[in-house]
């Protein structure tokens, strides 16, 4: 006997929305409205208390937008979500909702730039540290622990070195010491990870790359897993003590496994403001329709590609996973079943000199700061995504100048190949010009 | 509040406001291996609308301390001596499911003591399924599982939560994987095993409200109309496109109901 549940690719299309009961809609109607009228003055006290459910302040909440946070959640194993107006709002979010002054976050080092940038140096403006561990060292986080730590944090698929995170090891770590562990998911996107499952009790997820994968909408997520007893220990009065913000709420006390995403949404919507469009929420949505089958599809040509530039004479290394060459190789065939995603880098033979002959000599290829776009990407991580860390930190997360780093749509992977194919060639005889 | 009963710790959450005995009550009961969370919504609603109210962790639930008793009946029992310990004459009481099956037979026995009654997702015999039971026994994640997929209406499976961007069914799932070791089974043995709701019903004078949903697979409307049929004031509403765990599937129904049933 089976529990009889919706399976990934369904809750894609559907989870989330009921067809609209006044007009039958089938798609997800863009609810372009800042407000929604009251039915009496009891019911607007019953919202604004959490006595009632229902929308109140698009800030807060939209329709549209709901539907995109809870099959978000569903896709990922959790149990709610608060969609942002970007990757970073959502990371803010996260933490905030969590800590303020005198609170530490270890952090793997390999992460997102931005991500970097906030906790090295803006966090720390506000009273909050962080210290930076290698990724490959479970240990390490371990070790960084300090009493005023609050979280630990890491990415699924390191970024731009794709270290393959030991989830389930780092997991432990954080829970032994009475922490939630919290992860950026967006690299992998839930169709080749579900960190929850490993032990994960948030998820975040910039929504502007694969979910929403047309490079049109930006967008962020945070994803409660539901998992980590707020209560256990003394370490997180926002949620475990009354909120004289929201007439002495508890949230843990009042709403028990989604404590945390409640008070995301009724505080930190409510305060910071950075909520998601519905128009944005509806572009999205467009992507996460499909997200199955397109990653399936950026896997194959992302393992066409690879495949290429391993056997290429201007190419030094390539860093994917999948090759049995990667240090994380066995840990992804584990974690990673589906796949190492459409993202990775290489070293191209000639270092920053053949590196810019190669990107400006891309046709199909386009050179921007963004990634899991349908259309190929490639840009040179040193100069520009991490160009804000120093020689130290470049050095810490993996980042040499010859790194280039691609992120493979979804056209025709022999396109693709010839594309890179003549601006190899034509790096390497711009590097001999030189010579 | 935490209080005290048998000299153990009795968890209740008060739905926001400090509990005053010299006010009208209202009592919340959970189904199995659940918590008093499964009312937030409904027990905040209460609590500001001029009533006390107590959402029980019910024992070895939650917050409360255990075992989780061995019958529905002593489970009433329990209840009985809850309200003692808080000073309560009456109270109303609010039940579902297994929480349900305590209030029935709380009234059953103790009508004095209960002012109105409402059951939510209620049918007699509450009989389990013998795989299930099994797998709760083992404590499998299966059981879990099982439970809230049976739990849940077609339409929750889908989602359109009421509660702006929350996965109802992955919300309650993670509510009863936070149950101890073997209290979902010892709950669910309980409703299984309880065979005297019919006897109670008869004894009942309280008003009383059943709520049911009409996609209800664990207790299904027309048990839950038959049990009406026996009771002596019972009034019956359902719930449409709802299935067992009304109170997330339709929380402004289960509201609207409760209110009804309370201002009875």
């Amino acid at each position: 006997m089976d529990p009889n549940y919706l399976k990934f690719d369904s809750l894609s299309l559907h989870a989330g929305q009921q067809p609209d009961p006044v007009t039958g809609a089938r798609a997800v109607p863009i609810y372009q409205t800042t407000s929604y009228v009251f039915k009496d003055t009891d019911h607007a006290a019953a919202l604004f208390n959490l006595e009632r459910a229902g929308h109140i302040y698009s800030r807060l909440s939209n329709p549209t937008v709901a539907v995109l946070e809870e099959r978000l959640a569903a896709l990922e194993g959790g149990i709610g979500a608060v969609c942002t107006a970007s990757g970073q709002a959502a990371l803010h979010l996260g933490i905030v909702t969590l800590m303020g002054q005198g609170a530490h976050i270890v952090s793997s080092a390999s992460i997102y730039g931005g991500s970097h940038n906030m906790f090295a140096h803006t966090l720390p403006r506000f009273g909050i540290t962080t210290s930076f561990v290698d990724a490959r060292d479970p240990e390490a986080f371990a070790a960084a622990i300090r009493p005023e730590t609050r979280l630990i944090f890491a990415e699924t698929l390191g970024n731009p070195g794709l270290e393959v995170l030991n989830i389930p090891a780092v997991a432990a770590v954080a829970h032994d010491a009475g922490l939630p562990f919290m992860i950026d998911n967006t690299f992998a996107t839930p169709f080749l990870c579900r960190p929850i499952e490993m032990g994960v009790d948030i998820v975040m997820h910039s929504a502007t790359k694969f979910l929403g994968g047309h490079g049109i909408a930006l967008g962020g997520a945070l994803i409660d897993g539901g998992t980590f007893d707020w209560r256990q220990n003394d370490k997180f009065p926002t949620l475990t003590e009354p909120y004289d913000g929201y007439h002495g709420l508890n949230f843990a006390e009042e709403f028990g496994p989604a404590g945390y995403i409640m008070r995301a949404r009724a505080e930190g919507l409510r305060d910071f403001g950075a909520c998601m469009s519905p128009a944005h929420a509806f572009h999205i949505l467009q992507g996460v329709e499909t997200l199955p089958v397109r990653m399936q599809r950026h896997v194959e040509n992302t393992r066409a590609v690879v495949a290429f530039l391993v056997d290429n004479d201007a190419v030094g290394w390539v860093s994917y996973p999948d090759l049995d060459s990667h240090p994380d190789h066995a840990l992804a065939a584990e974690l990673l079943p589906k796949g190492c995603g459409a993202i990775f880098s290489f070293g191209i033979r000639g270092g920053r000199e053949a590196g810019r002959a190669f990107i400006e000599a891309l046709g199909l290829f386009s050179h921007l700061a963004n990634v899991g776009d349908a259309k190929s990407l490639v840009i040179h991580p040193a100069s520009t995504t991490h160009q804000q860390m120093d020689a130290a930190a470049l050095a810490a997360a993996g980042i040499g100048e010859d790194m280039v780093r691609l992120s493979v749509g979804l056209e025709d992977a022999n396109d693709l190949i010839g594309d890179l194919d003549q601006a190899l060639r034509r790096s390497q005889r711009a590097l001999k010009a030189a010579e | 509040m935490d209080i005290q009963v048998d000299n153990k710790r009795v968890h209740a959450a008060t739905g926001g406001k400090d509990f005053d005995a010299n006010l009208p009550t209202v009592v919340f009961l959970h189904g199995a291996a659940m918590d008093h969370t499964a009312w937030a919504l409904q027990s905040r609603y209460f609590a500001h609308h001029g009533r006390s109210v107590v959402a029980l962790d019910l024992p070895g639930c939650g917050l409360s301390d255990g075992p989780v008793p061995d019958s529905v009946e002593a489970t009433a029992d329990w209840l009985m001596r809850v309200l003692d310990a808080l000073g309560l004459e009456q109270a109303d009481l609010v039940g579902h499911s297994l929480g349900a099956l305590v209030a029935l037979a709380a009234a059953g026995a103790n009508p004095d003591r209960v002012g109105r009654l409402a059951l939510c997702g209620i049918g007699l015999p509450m009989s389990v399924h013998e795989f299930f039971l099994g797998a709760a026994d083992t404590n499998t994640p299966l059981a879990v599982a099982l439970m809230n997929d049976w739990a849940h209406g077609r339409a929750a499976h889908i989602g359109g939560a009421k509660m702006p961007g929350i996965w109802t069914i992955g919300a309650d799932t993670r509510l009863v994987e936070r149950a101890g070791q073997g209290v979902l089974h010892a709950c669910l043995k309980i409703c299984n095993d309880y065979s005297t709701g019919i006897e109670a019903a008869a004894k009942v004078t309280a008003p009383t409200t059943i709520l049911t949903g009409d996609r209800d697979q664990m207790t299904r409307p027309a048990a839950a109309r038959e049990l009406a049929s026996t009771l002596p004031d019972c009034d019956m509403e359902v719930i449409r496109d709802c299935g067992h765990m009304m109170m997330v599937e339709r929380p402004d129904e289960v509201l609207d109901g409760l209110r009804a049933a309370l201002d009875r």
